[in-house]
């Protein structure tokens, strides 16, 4: 077996996995701050329900994320060595900079978020959430700068298999940095209003705690209806920087095999990919499509797939398809989300038990583009590791394939096991409900010292005793 | 001095915060077992339930600075103790998530296991990790050049079973600054026993090392070594007899102080020991070394960031002070 293909593998495995816990938390983060504002401002009960309610969810999440994150942390050096060295002294940094600006900002105050309700005042507490968003923040800035520069490197200097940095500003802000941090983060708030959205509406269909969730759907609602048609936008926008920089990746996304030298360039809605003999099966084809989204124009030229050298190409039916899928999940999600806020806004919503069903269903579908989207983007960089310049096979540690096969089965158990437990105690945690009981933390934090009350995850217990 | 020592001195800074700062957390994992009932389980954990996330940021902080600074010790060492680090991860993973799951699980059963199995098998692979480091390891071009299974010998499994009765020590001695009556009786005796073993181990290992490294050897007989280096047996030894006449006196924060102290003088005397080489007996901190852009701009933000981490680390970690009860207020 190929050491090179197992490392891809298991990167690909435990990233995948990683990035749903990460996509929910700085979304649903986002969330936590407006309700607590909510709480602060309109001084209804409900805000504050919703807020211990929805924080349990989160921390679930983010439990599972910060362990799965380190793994990744290590992979570079574990799977990836020579990669590692070569480019340490750019991509390094970035890394470094994530844990100390994100890592300890989240660690430091997600313990007051969670366990310091009666030791902090209102304010400090507002604070501590925001502190946490603004953490999540930041870690999204980092990872997306380094993970930028891989697919569009700048501000280096690149001689005798290393990596210079010439310029940190370049190679941080590199060019398609901007709008990929902005491409994830709405990826995040969307996939995470649609997730609250989904899990009300199905508390709603069952007309358990109707106010408290109808509360929840709307304002998750709200963000989506703003979220979604942003990221339609930023969509195309990353379009054409990918195809500015990286045009063997979008002829990839778009299975265009031929440069159009006369004419405009047909946008392909559904074909069957034949790498080896360079074309397309069954295409449906919207003409002049491709030019009018890419060049905005109808004739502009697009370049195809065959100006580069098969060894220069990544895998197109993978990157195609994955691209397709989560375009069609944007666009769906828009439509429902303005659909939904409509009825909202008629108050028709919490009748039409079909729109909820739809909400339902809708719930796992922005988790799903997220995974799309970065299957698009890694698979569509090979078989680059840094584009253009270094290969990922060049990339890879010098290590027995015996080694690897070892722990890729191991860590395929390991998500296995806490994958599934994971979604065992969201569903046990959603089932139990909201929590409409707990004293509300007082508006002073009490006088001398608080003993910790152990035996919570989130906090009951520590109300039970007060 | 220069730069390059500068970032090892951080790099070292913040692996002994990590070590002793997570080793609390890991070794409470490890006596996990030895609470009576569920009750006492949960109170154990709630000594370190807000505090645990933000001790472990110090390995991703330790490894992100290894790697940005010390690029050729990053790559080398992780292909190189690629086993060990694997399970090692893995255990920092059930550990992790027992925290969350543990508290929402009806029946807890599953999850006091994956908390002490987890943290048992991040600790014993520590362990191998270090061992396997100063076992030597066998670099050609900057890249590791070795077997999968160079780590593996009878003095890297020593030093993984050492460090278990170490952050046991530790954790005893946190948890009976946190803790009161049965529980903060049982860790008194946990802190003696470990103490005495945690000296048997460091004793052996003493003795063990130079057998590896006659380098080591040298440099301690020579100047400037010689003049210091017997300091840190000597600290050690007066922390470890600090310790038992502070858990005599029952006393809350010096035991834990102490413990420190007998760690610290390991390290130190280990860090000294190995001086110059970050890679023993190969590279030296100068070979392995990133370039002087990314050592500078990672040095500002360093010097600009860290501060303030410390601050409001201290901060949060002064809203948990405290004796930790099960029954709600202690007075």
């Amino acid at each position: 077996m190929d050491p090179v293909l197992l490392s891809r593998w298991q990167f690909a495995l435990t990233t995948l996995f990683h990035i749903t816990f990460p996509t929910l938390t700085m979304g649903l983060a986002v969330y936590l701050v407006v309700v607590e504002i909510l709480w602060l401002w309109r001084k209804e009960e409900i805000y504050f329900r919703m807020y211990r309610f929805w924080a349990k969810i989160f921390a679930i999440h983010f439990a599972v994320g910060v362990v799965s994150g380190i793994v990744l942390e290590f992979q570079f050096g574990t799977n990836f060595s020579r990669f590692s060295q070569s480019v340490a002294n750019v991509f390094a940094p970035l890394m470094a900079y994530e844990a100390m600006t994100a890592f300890f900002l989240e660690a430091g105050f997600l313990g007051i978020m969670l366990f310091g309700w009666n030791r902090v005042s209102r304010k400090v507490h507002l604070a501590s959430t925001c502190l946490v968003a603004l953490g999540a923040t930041f870690s999204a800035f980092w990872i997306m700068a380094a993970n930028s520069w891989m697919q569009t490197p700048a501000g280096f200097h690149f001689q005798d298999g290393k990596f210079l940095v010439v310029d940190f500003w370049q190679a941080i802000f590199n060019p398609s940095f901007p709008s990929r941090l902005a491409h994830m983060l709405l990826a995040s708030y969307q996939t995470s209003s649609f997730a609250v959205a989904g899990i009300s509406a199905f508390f709603l269909l069952r007309g358990e705690n109707v106010p408290f969730f109808r509360r929840s759907l709307s304002l998750a609602l709200v963000m989506a209806a703003i979220f979604s048609p942003l990221q339609v936008f930023l969509g195309d926008h990353n379009g054409l920087i990918v195809a500015r920089h990286q045009p063997a990746k979008l002829a990839a996304m778009e299975a265009h095999w031929d440069t159009n030298l006369s004419g405009g360039a047909g946008f392909v809605l559904f074909a069957l990919p034949d790498e080896r003999e360079e074309r397309n099966r069954n295409p449906i084809v919207i003409p002049n499509g491709l030019s009018l989204v890419i060049t905005r124009s109808l004739e502009g030229k697009v370049t195809g797939l065959k100006e580069f050298p098969r060894k220069d190409r990544p895998p197109v039916p993978m990157v195609f398809f994955s691209f397709r899928v989560m375009v069609a999940i944007g666009f769906f999600l828009l439509g429902l989300s303005w659909w939904c806020g409509m009825l909202l806004w008629r108050r028709r919503l919490w009748g039409s038990k079909r729109t909820l069903w739809l909400l339902v269903l809708a719930q796992p579908l922005g988790f799903l583009a997220t995974y799309l989207g970065w299957i698009t983007t890694e698979v569509g960089r090979q078989p680059w590791v840094v584009y253009g310049i270094v290969r990922t096979w060049e990339g890879v540690s010098p290590i027995a394939a015996g080694q690897v096969v070892w722990s890729l089965a191991l860590l395929a158990v390991v998500c296995c096991a806490i994958g599934g437990s994971y979604m065992w105690y969201v569903l046990r945690t959603l089932k139990a409900g909201p929590d409409l009981k707990s004293p509300i933390p007082p508006l002073q934090r009490q006088a001398g010292m608080i003993p910790f009350v152990a035996g919570q995850s989130g906090e009951e217990t520590l109300y039970r005793a007060v | 001095m220069d730069l390059v020592t500068i970032w090892a001195a951080i790099v070292a800074l913040v692996m002994i915060l990590y070590v002793v700062l997570d080793g609390i957390a890991l070794g409470v994992g490890i006596l996990f077992p030895t609470a009576k009932d569920e009750k006492e389980k949960d109170l154990l954990m709630g000594t370190i339930a807000p505090v645990w996330d933000a001790n472990q940021t110090w390995l991703v902080f330790g490894g992100g600075a290894i790697f940005a600074c010390f690029p050729v010790v990053y790559g080398v060492l992780s292909s190189a103790l690629y086993i060990p680090l694997m399970t090692f991860l893995a255990g920092l993973i059930f550990r992790g998530v027992a925290f969350e799951f543990r508290a929402n699980a009806r029946s807890k059963e599953k999850w006091n296991r994956a908390f002490f199995g987890g943290s048992l098998l991040a600790v014993f692979s520590q362990g191998l990790t270090l061992g396997g480091i100063l076992t030597g390891i066998s670099v050609k071009g900057g890249h590791f050049a070795g077997g999968p299974l160079d780590w593996l010998n009878p003095f890297s499994v020593m030093v993984g079973v050492a460090l278990v009765p170490g952050y046991c020590l530790l954790a005893s001695c946190y948890l009976l600054l946190k803790t009161t009556g049965e529980v903060r009786e049982r860790a008194i005796r946990q802190a003696r026993l470990s103490a005495w073993a945690v000296m048997g181990f460091m004793a052996i290992v003493t003795v063990w090392t130079p057998i590896h490294y006659p380098i080591v050897l040298k440099h301690w007989f020579a100047p400037p070594r010689i003049y210091f280096v017997w300091t840190f047996p000597a600290f050690g030894l007066l922390s470890f007899l600090e310790l038992l006449g502070s858990l005599r006196k029952e006393r809350e924060v010096a035991p834990l102080l102490w413990a420190t102290g007998i760690f610290l003088s390991g390290y130190l005397g280990l860090v000294t020991s190995l001086y110059p080489y970050a890679i023993p007996t190969s590279v030296t901190i100068w070979e392995a070394a990133a370039q002087r852009e990314t050592l500078v701009f990672l040095l500002y933000g360093t010097c600009l960031v860290l501060p303030v981490v410390l601050g409001y680390l201290v901060y949060s970690y002064s809203l948990f002070r405290g004796k930790v009860t099960s029954d709600g207020y202690g007075h």
